[in-house]
């Protein structure tokens, strides 16, 4: 279990100011000038060493990304931090920009020094009002102290514009995000030229998530040491979980990586409701990421890292932990997931535009039972066409929850089209409660 | 409860040419077009388009593309529910059948008096407090039918 000392967001839950002098109080600012002043090399290298992995998602090396960014360009660098959390059942971006903004504004001023961007953009989603009010006027604070801006007291000029975005899921892919920008529709661009070389008005551009860059100033001030030392080797640091669903409390929580899900369920969490015997399967990552079944050799032994959760044939993805326990319908959730896919794809690669709508279609008649047991084996080869022909990682995303499901919960659909078979009415099947 | 001025050129114009400089300035326009008048009227497709020098097409493709900008004015209160798996597992869709039995209307529908918008979203991000909804902007976690009910009775004030 993490140590109060070792947390990185000592405000995660409002109960302290989010201002510039309770921030400070924290910790925030606390020797920045120093940090920058080792220098890009020192700052890239202490951020390798740290071994910290991108919170958004994928899990691709800080360090490492910064390191690819040009050395010498006469080109503007830019730093973008996405803030485009939408991944349904991840909510610790938000957390973040509403109680310590400070942090994340302070790691944008590293990171950018760190990679020679004199320009930040923070691309904050359209749905999360308060969250933009809160940061826009943590960033007006940290320009009134002249923490960044144009003659800091840093001696690194800076800006921060914040700009907020209008509702589209897919903004979060770093190149969409990029597109959405520069007030495009949020299309993801082909990969490569990569963002590095080629990202925001055609500049070197590196997008991170929130969280990476708000967890900097802590790697810097305590150092790599410190932070490579909790959780698991290549699953270092502390990482903030949102546990949802079916569980006695739901919430956010900041723990080492590594943790087992069953102990950060039942310590932080409350437990299944029911107990840990109710639980019906997990989705570690967020709503695109392959669900867990419960079972021994399953959900009882996921360590929540990212080589943990691959293991299980899942990923760690947001950490967002959503539980569902017996009562609910795995098959209707998985349905549900795909409508939302269906509704939120670009329409740019035609596997994902059209395989989407076919997944959604066969899946809801397999809810009922309304399908014929080959069609399962055909969802699963659908599901194959779109995984990793598609531009970006949202057709992966949208095949993997899918494929979960069919990997662990096919004598579910099979029971269930039985079932539809046996019944001689044309009424459905009565289904148990949702 | 917002209130919104009715559809002018002359403001619309002159909140397109306040921006046009900005970079990436359609996004930004769009969204001030939209703080103005509450939605964004087709009149206003061919004067972005004409100011900030981009063919019609991209401007529609870019405003429909964005499921926040609306093409027609709302009810007077939107009541957002969220749908995504966490409120589902809380009881979201009970809710949503009660709200919209309630209304009498649809997801993405308006009450035939204007008063209110029942609109679905995907995760406001507030899983933890779920099920969750927004209303008028005003974001509401632990949603019950009671507290549901009391939402709606401020909408027929």
């Amino acid at each position: 279990m993490l140590a109060d000392r070792d947390r990185i967001f000592k405000n995660l839950y409002g109960l302290h100011g989010w201002d510039l002098k309770s921030a400070r109080a924290r910790g925030a600012w606390d020797g920045t000038k120093a940090i920058l002043e080792k220098g890009r090399d020192a700052i890239v290298n202490e951020v390798k060493a740290s071994g910290q992995r991108g919170r958004g998602g994928a899990g691709f090396a800080t360090g490492l990304k910064w390191s690819f960014m040009p050395k010498q360009s006469e080109r503007p660098h830019y730093l973008v931090v996405n803030a485009d959390e939408s991944e349904p059942g991840t909510c610790k971006d938000r957390e973040i920009m509403r109680h310590d903004p400070h942090l994340l504004i302070e790691g944008c001023l590293i990171a950018g020094c760190a990679m020679g961007a004199h320009t930040c953009y923070i691309y904050i989603r359209g749905e999360f009002m308060r969250e933009r009010e809160r940061l826009e006027a943590a960033v007006q604070e940290a320009y009134d102290a002249r923490l960044i801006g144009k003659n800091n007291i840093h001696g690194f000029d800076f800006d921060i514009i914040v700009h907020h975005g209008a509702g589209a899921y897919i903004c979060g892919e770093e190149t969409a995000l990029l597109e959405s920008l520069e007030g495009k529709k949020g299309q993801p661009r082909l990969k490569p030229p990569f963002p590095a070389n080629m990202g925001l008005y055609g500049c070197p551009t590196t997008v991170n998530n929130v969280e990476t860059i708000a967890q900097v100033p802590d790697i810097m001030r305590r150092g790599a040491a410190w932070f490579a030392g909790i959780g698991r080797q290549n699953n270092t640091g502390t990482k903030l979980y949102c546990i949802s669903g079916h569980v006695e409390r739901p919430c956010n929580v900041e723990e080492n990586m590594g943790i087992p899900l069953r102990e950060l369920i039942e310590r932080h969490a409350g437990g299944v409701r029911g107990g840990w015997n109710n639980l019906l399967a997990v989705i570690p990552g967020g709503s695109s990421m392959p669900l867990v079944p419960a079972g021994p050799d399953q959900a009882d032994t996921l360590l929540m890292d990212f080589d943990g959760c691959r293991e299980k044939k899942s990923a760690l993805g947001t950490a967002a932990v959503i539980v569902m326990d017996k009562s609910a319908d795995i098959i209707k959730a998985m349905t549900r997931i795909s409508y939302f896919y269906k509704h939120e794809s670009c329409g740019q690669c035609t596997p994902c535009r059209e395989g989407m709508g076919w997944m959604w279609r066969v899946l809801t008649r397999m809810a009922e039972g309304r399908a014929h047991k080959r069609e399962i084996d055909m969802l699963w080869e659908v599901t194959t066409q779109i995984e990793g022909h598609t531009i970006c990682a949202f057709g992966d995303g949208a095949a993997w929850p899918v494929q979960g499901l069919l990997r662990h919960f096919r004598p579910e659909i099979e029971k269930r089209i039985d079932q539809y078979t046996a019944n001689p009415h044309s009424e459905p099947v009565a289904m148990a409660a949702e | 409860m917002p209130s919104y001025a009715s559809w002018d050129a002359e403001t619309a114009r002159a909140i397109i040419v306040d921006r046009r400089a900005l970079p990436g300035a359609l996004l930004p326009i769009l969204q001030a077009l939209q703080d103005e008048f509450g939605y964004i009227d087709r009149e206003a497709e061919p004067l972005i388009a004409d100011i900030l020098n981009l063919s019609r097409a991209e401007v529609h493709g870019v405003l429909t593309f964005y499921h926040d900008f609306r093409q027609k004015p709302a009810g007077r209160h939107v009541l957002k529910l969220c749908r995504a798996e966490s409120c589902q597992a809380r009881g979201s869709d009970a809710l949503g059948r009660h709200a919209a039995a309630t209304l009498g209307i649809d997801f993405g529908g308006t009450t035939a008096d204007g008063s209110v918008t029942l609109e679905p979203v995907y995760c406001l991000g507030l899983c933890s407090v779920s099920p969750a909804a927004m209303f008028d902007g005003k974001v509401v976690g632990r949603l019950d039918e009671n507290k549901l009910d009391m939402l709606l009775a401020e909408t027929n004030r």
